[in-house]
């Protein structure tokens, strides 16, 4: 299975596997997903609390920097907790889902869903929110780093009809493009285009694949690109992008979706969790409360599991590193 | 020429009395046996109402015994009145009795028992089970009624052999010949032991040579286990071959029903005429049908001959004597054949 | 014909037709022709007037977004669910008590007892090359799954063909419900699946259960009806039952239909893992999702080829049983033998793992995926393509893609409905009409209408571009046997790939656009198509071939004069197959920039705002492939009888 991961560098695999294992065994998957449940760095007080029968389900959403939460958080709780997890691999939605059914205890990046936060914390009191997991998203409109050396200018939206003529494809039908797309995230786009009075059409691609193919052909290939994109997100180390200045972000300015004329507001990430798995409390809810780190941190795993590290090596190399944050985690 | 027509002799219970039996398909079917449709011909009928009437009004009986020949040409409604009679069709009207019970009125229950027991049928297609042995497609009709497996095994082996398939019994149908496979479906009919059995045109997919033997088949079989047939063909050969009489259909009616000798000696209109036209008549008319009466001072010293012999068998003894054949029944004298007489007949029927 | 084109109101008057049924064909032609002269000069006329997305209000989204938001945690289905759960669980069990070497001994075990050593040896092979690939442990968990779901499938669907066989009432109910069944796109109902079943492998299994079970009701229902008629009458004359004719005579000799159904419902269902896997079903489906959101084509091709592999092992061993099994009963000597291997082969795999312990579990040393040469070759191969690629892009987008799309959306949407009833009129009957005028109608009243244009465009295109191909390669594969065993494997692997895993290599090469949409539509369908046609011209009876050679035709006439007419009910069939199998890939299109009523299904499976669009959505996309499903339909029923009476 080790090998086997290493040589996919495909985390699908890991939540596959985890899945698989807490099938057989009936509950959990404990240590068995790697061979020694020791941990090597010493200094953790709290390696042997108790942490309950069952197992801390952990929702997997489908990117690569959610990934390398799910990786270090998994890591963790089994090597310092002993806690037992079980790991389901499913898209947003259906993890809120999960509150509601009792088969998800935590989504650990959570960006927004103001209708999923309403449905399920407001009305529901099935889930709870458990602050702040320190990475900052950040929503917008992106250019390809090449295009920003060379049009220095196009960074900035009021400048944008002046270059619409270099995004205009056959899909956009005479107006520049901007892609759009994945339709998992919240997008005002049209809205903004028509606000602004931008000569451009909203083209949605439909998937994150098809923006993130979109960008490595830009890079690649140096053809020109506006994109709707976010931030955390490893393909930006391999595609370096500059962001769009669009008119500042005030605190409602986007109340009303058809006439938003301003930049998406920041994305604070956060961690949400079950109601009732939170009350029943134990040191693995202390800990998930406590997790927080930065998008450097994040990005630094997230880069190693796509260079090929299986999710336990990359999360080990990083905790090993950063002793202390995981300490801080652990304390309380 | 005199025409006798012959009868049946009724003095037991028929085997099948089938009476004023309709059916009709199309909308609303129930509602033209009886009506002034009835009367309409097939092509007026299905423009009027969109029906096809395949079997109009026919009666009949069947002695026990007898070999009942159903011919006409294709889609004059044979095989729907067959299944009429056996109700695999539901009749649109009329009834069917067989020894005397009602089958119209029969229930699903009724109706399978009287299927299992008394009656069976032998299909132009032969019907078999491709996944099963010979004797066990032989035996299926035991197995549906019950019979205990031994049994029903060593019944499918009598008959089997009976039917001349010894040494088949493990073979699979499709690994048989046309006239093989139509064994097999004869065996099925019997194994059963029914008392009445029903072929629909059951040789027609066999070429001519297997054909005739089958036919031989059917007579020896009728010979030694003497049941009560009734059979259809389209072929009128195969009718005058097997049939003690014979009922010729048109558009769904019966238009004539007798003796082979009746239907070629005495045709009741030009479409049996037409059927019977290519027959030899020496092969089917007997000496009823040209016996003269005695003249004057004839010799009446010839041989005796019965009244249902058939010409073809009586060339030799009416050739080889010099007066003519007495024609005797009952020790009473009907008339008389000589070599005059005969050589009008065969030459006639050469010429058409 | 004539009778069409009397009741035809606003059809195109055509011209005095002479008596005879060909010159009748040639009317067909006219007609045609008159009804898309008429529709571009309405359209030019009418362009861009009676706009409909702002018109209509959505009452039936919002209906169905407040159904579904209302709808609360279910209940009664917990015991499904654990049902399920512990089959699946019960089945990694065995997998892993009995390890690899006890998997493949089984499995060869299995194929050697109902399909001969020759299909023993390819599934050993097979099984091997789950492994190899370095995927055992998904395989197995794609195969329990596989299992689960097929066999639950027989078993509701079994006796629901029966009664659709039996049946002519009960028949005409169910034949809707597939139709629904099997055009739904999956997405538009998984989240539904996933409230009701919970994420994980009840998911997984009630979902591919919906999508895999038409096959074998529709294939049931077949076979019992075409059982020869003789066999059934002569058992009704023996006495028979209901009862016993269905089991003795009805059951068995439709098996042959019977396990053609449960083969085609084995290859749907293995195409529903991937979709599974949105819903946490766990197997190859989650490989080829993780793959893809590292956008890791390799690894994706990886998983995608473990699939075929299993795929093509299953349906050939399937096949081979299904021939066997007649003659197998025959010979009781054979079946003892082998039964005698197939106990070795399982004794031995069960116990290997004891003697060598070595072998007990796979050895990670002797995987070779083929992730990394496959990301090397299509980099290379991305590398060169990419100018001619984007260069014809660009070329088909503005010369056929857009102009058809503005022939659709801005045509007035009353003449829209007006020119397809027409047309069903033209190639069928007044029915056809009115089903055409429905389902449009419906797309209209669910306020999706510039969507659903948009997604008929690409199907148009992509139907059209299938037949084209199809005709292409099916003509060469039906006339030449070498031709046919080149391309042969291909097909098979192309049907069963599961798209996920090229829609990447088509991203990277056509980007996020309409054509990207409707070349992974050609791909999926094309396939299917090619393989009808070869087999239309492949059964072209050889006496009339050599009729025609003997007159002096050389190959091209030879093709064209003789081969395709004659093979034009069967091309027509692969017309209908071509426009079903492109409907299916609408929302994959979605994913990769086809837009239209595909990309709201997604759009509605990714967020609770838009679950009731994506609902409306999904009801568009069946609305749209009945009707185009019941033209070509008609069309083929009419060529045929005129073609007869030619
Ligand atoms: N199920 C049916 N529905 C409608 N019409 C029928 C049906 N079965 C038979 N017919 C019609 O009834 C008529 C008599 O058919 P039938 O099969 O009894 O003829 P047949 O004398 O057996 O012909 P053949 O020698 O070809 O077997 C035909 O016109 C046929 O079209
Ligand atoms: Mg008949």
């Amino acid at each position: 299975m080790v090998n086997t991961r290493r040589k996919f560098a495909a985390v699908g695999v890991v939540a596959a596997a985890a899945l698989m294992l807490s099938a057989c065994a009936g509950s959990s998957s404990g240590g068995s997903t790697s061979a020694a449940p020791s941990t090597s760095g010493g200094g953790s007080t709290a390696a042997t609390v108790a942490c309950g029968s069952t197992p801390v389900q952990i929702a997997d959403n489908p990117w690569v920097g959610y990934e390398a939460d799910v990786a270090v958080v998994d890591y963790v709780l089994r090597t310092k907790l002993n806690c037992q997890t079980k790991i389901s691999k499913v898209a947003e939605q259906v993890s809120w889902e999960g509150f509601g059914s009792g088969q998800i205890d935590v989504i650990l990046e959570n960006w927004g869903h103001q209708d999923l936060a309403k449905k399920y914390i407001t009305d529901q009191k099935k889930a709870v929110d458990l602050g702040s997991a320190g990475n900052n998203g950040v929503i917008g409109w992106f250019v390809p780093k090449w295009m920003a050396d060379k049009y220095p200018d196009i960074t900035d939206w009021n400048n944008l009809n002046k270059h619409a003529d270099l995004f205009k494809t056959a899909e956009s039908g005479g107006k520049g493009q901007l892609l759009d797309g994945d339709p998992s995230y919240v997008t005002n786009d049209e809205a903004l285009v028509k606000n602004l009075n931008l000569n451009y059409a909203v083209k949605y691609a439909g998937s994150e694949a098809g923006l993130i193919t979109a960008l490595k052909n830009a890079t690649e290939k140096s053809t020109p690109l506006l994109m709707y994109f976010y931030t955390p997100q490893w393909a930006l180390a391999k595609y370096p992008v500059a962001q769009v200045k669009l008119p500042a972000y005030t605190p409602g300015c986007d109340a009303d979706p058809k006439k938003v004329a301003c930049d998406y507001p920041p994305y604070p990430l956060n961690k949400v969790a079950r109601a009732d798995w939170v009350t029943a409390g134990g040191p693995a809810v202390n800990f998930i409360k406590n997790f927080s780190w930065t998008n450097d941190d994040q990005n630094s795993v997230a880069a190693a599991i796509q260079g090929g590290a299986t999710d336990d090596a990359a999360a080990k190399a990083w905790v090993d590193a950063n002793q202390a944050k995981v300490d801080a985690w652990l304390a309380g | 020429m005199s025409s006798p027509t012959a009868t049946p002799s009724q003095t037991t219970e028929p085997a099948v009395s089938v009476r004023n039996l309709w059916k009709v398909f199309g909308p609303k079917a129930e509602t033209i046996p009886g009506s002034a449709h009835a009367e309409l011909s097939p092509a007026e009928l299905k423009a009027d109402t969109g029906c096809v009437a395949a079997v109009r009004d026919v009666s009949f009986d069947v002695a026990p015994g007898e070999v009942f020949v159903v011919m006409g040409l294709s889609g004059s409604g044979k095989s729907t009145l067959v299944r009429c009679i056996t109700r695999l069709i539901e009749p649109t009207a009329g009834d069917v009795f067989v020894d005397g019970d009602n089958l119209s009125a029969a229930d699903e229950k009724k109706l399978r028992e009287l299927r299992r027991n008394r009656f069976s049928m032998v299909f132009q297609h032969f019907g078999l089970l491709p996944h099963r042995r010979v004797l066990d497609n032989v035996a299926y009709g035991l197995e549906v009624r019950g019979d205990g497996k031994a049994s029903r095994l060593a019944r499918a082996q009598e008959v089997v052999e009976l039917v001349g398939l010894s040494g088949f019994e493990n073979s699979f149908p499709d690994q048989l010949s046309g006239g093989m496979q139509q064994r097999v479906g004869l065996a099925r009919a019997l194994a059963g032991d029914p008392d009445i059995m029903f072929f629909d045109e059951p040789f027609s997919a066999l070429d001519p040579l297997i054909r005739r033997g089958m036919q031989d088949e059917v007579l020896r079989l009728h010979h030694e286990v003497g049941k009560t047939m009734v059979f259809i063909t389209h072929d009128l050969s195969e009718a005058l071959r097997l049939g003690d009489r014979i009922a010729i259909m048109r558009n769904g009616r019966i238009v004539q029903l007798g003796r082979p000798d009746e239907l070629v000696g005495a045709p009741a209109d030009d479409y049996v005429a037409d059927f019977t036209r290519d027959i030899p008549r020496s092969h089917v008319l007997t000496m009823r049908w040209i016996m003269r009466d005695v003249k004057p001072g004839e010799p009446l010293d010839g041989p005796e001959l019965s009244p249902d012999l058939v010409i073809r068998e009586s060339i030799a003894p009416i050739t080889s004597s010099s007066a003519p054949a007495r024609i005797v029944k009952d020790g009473q004298l009907l008339g008389l054949v000589d070599r005059d007489d005969l050589l009008a007949v065969i030459a006639g029927s050469a010429q058409g | 014909m004539t009778a069409v084109t009397a009741d035809a109101p606003s059809a195109p008057p055509a011209p005095p037709a002479p008596a005879g049924a060909a010159p009748r064909r040639f009317g067909m032609k006219w007609q045609l022709l008159a009804w898309f002269v008429s529709w571009i000069v309405l359209w030019l006329l009418l362009n861009g007037k009676f706009p409909l997305e702002a018109g209509t209000p959505p009452f039936v989204q919002d209906a169905l977004q407040n159904f579904a938001s209302n709808l609360g945690l279910v209940s009664w289905t917990q015991p499904i669910i654990n049902v399920l759960n512990g089959l699946y669980n019960a089945g990694v069990w065995v997998t892993k008590q009995l390890g690899w070497t006890g998997m493949i001994g089984l499995g060869s075990a299995l194929a050697l007892l109902v399909a001969g050593w020759r299909m023993a040896l390819l599934t050993a092979l097979g099984m091997l090359s789950f492994g190899v690939l370095g995927l055992w442990d998904e395989s197995m968990q794609t195969l329990v799954l596989i299992a689960i779901s097929v066999l639950l499938s027989l078993l509701i669907g079994i006796p629901l063909g029966i009664a659709c066989g039996l049946s002519d009432r009960f028949n005409r109910i169910m034949m809707p419900i597939l139709d629904t069944l099997q055009i739904m796109p999956s997405l538009a109902y998984l989240g539904f699946i996933a409230l009701f079943f919970l994420i994980g492998p009840p998911s997984g299994i009630v979902a591919t259960i919906i999508y895999a079970i038409p096959p074998t009701i529709r294939l049931t229902s077949v076979g019992i009806r075409e059982v020869s008629e003789a066999s059934v009458e002569a058992s009704r004359s023996l006495g028979a039952t209901g009862w016993q004719v269905l089991r003795d005579v009805q059951l068995p000799m439709s098996r042959r239909t019977r396990v053609v159904g449960i083969n085609q419902t084995v290859m749907a269902a293995l195409s529903m893992i991937t979709i599974a896997a949105l819903v946490a079903a766990p197997g190859l489906g989650q490989s080829v999702l993780g793959a893809l959101e590292i956008l890791n084509i390799g690894a994706a091709f990886n998983s995608g080829l473990a699939l075929v592999i299993m795929a093509i092992v299953l349906d050939r061993v399937i096949s081979a049983a299904s021939t066997r099994s007649a003659a197998g009963q025959r010979s009781k000597k054979e079946t003892w033998t082998n039964r005698a291997v197939a106990a070795v082969l399982i004794a031995v795999g069960a116990l290997l793992p004891a003697i060598a312990p070595k072998t007990a579990t796979w050895n990670q040393a002797w995987s070779h995926p083929i992730t990394d040469p496959v990301n090397t070759a299509t980099d290379s191969l991305n590398n060169v393509l990419y100018p001619i690629t984007t260069a014809f892009t660009e070329w088909i987008t503005v010369w056929l893609i857009n102009p058809l799309e503005s022939l659709f959306t801005g045509t007035p949407w009353f003449i829209v409905i007006a020119a397809f009833a027409v047309l069903a009129l033209i190639l069928g009957r007044v029915r056809t009409a009115m089903t055409a005028i429905l389902c449009l109608a419906g797309c209209v009243v669910i306020a999706l209408w510039p969507d659903t244009m948009v997604t008929l465009t690409q199907v148009v295109l992509a139907a059209a571009l299938t037949l084209i191909l199809g005709l292409l390669i099916g003509v060469w594969i039906g006339r030449s046997k070498r031709a046919d065993r080149v391309w042969r494997p291909i097909l098979d692997a192309g049907q069963v790939l599961p798209p996920f895993v090229y829609l990447v290599p088509c991203l990277t090469l056509f980007g996020s656009t309409r054509l990207t949409a409707i070349i992974a539509a050609v791909i999926y369908a094309a396939p299917a198509v090619i393989k009808i046609v070869g087999e239309g011209i492949s059964t072209v009876p050889s006496d009339t071939i050599e009729a025609s050679r003997s007159v002096g035709a050389n190959s091209w006439q030879e093709i064209f004069k003789v081969q395709v007419p004659m093979a034009r009910p069967i091309i027509l069939v692969a017309l209908n197959q071509g426009i079903i199998y492109v409907m299916a890939m609408v929302v994959i299109g979605g994913l990769v920039g086809g837009g239209g009523l595909g990309y709201e299904v997604v759009k509605g499976f990714s967020q609770e705002r838009d679950v009731g669009v994506g609902l409306a959505a999904g009801i568009a996309i069946v609305l749209l492939g009945v009707m185009l499903d019941r033209i070509s339909q008609s069309a083929g029923r009419v060529r045929r009888t005129s073609s007869d009476v030619g």
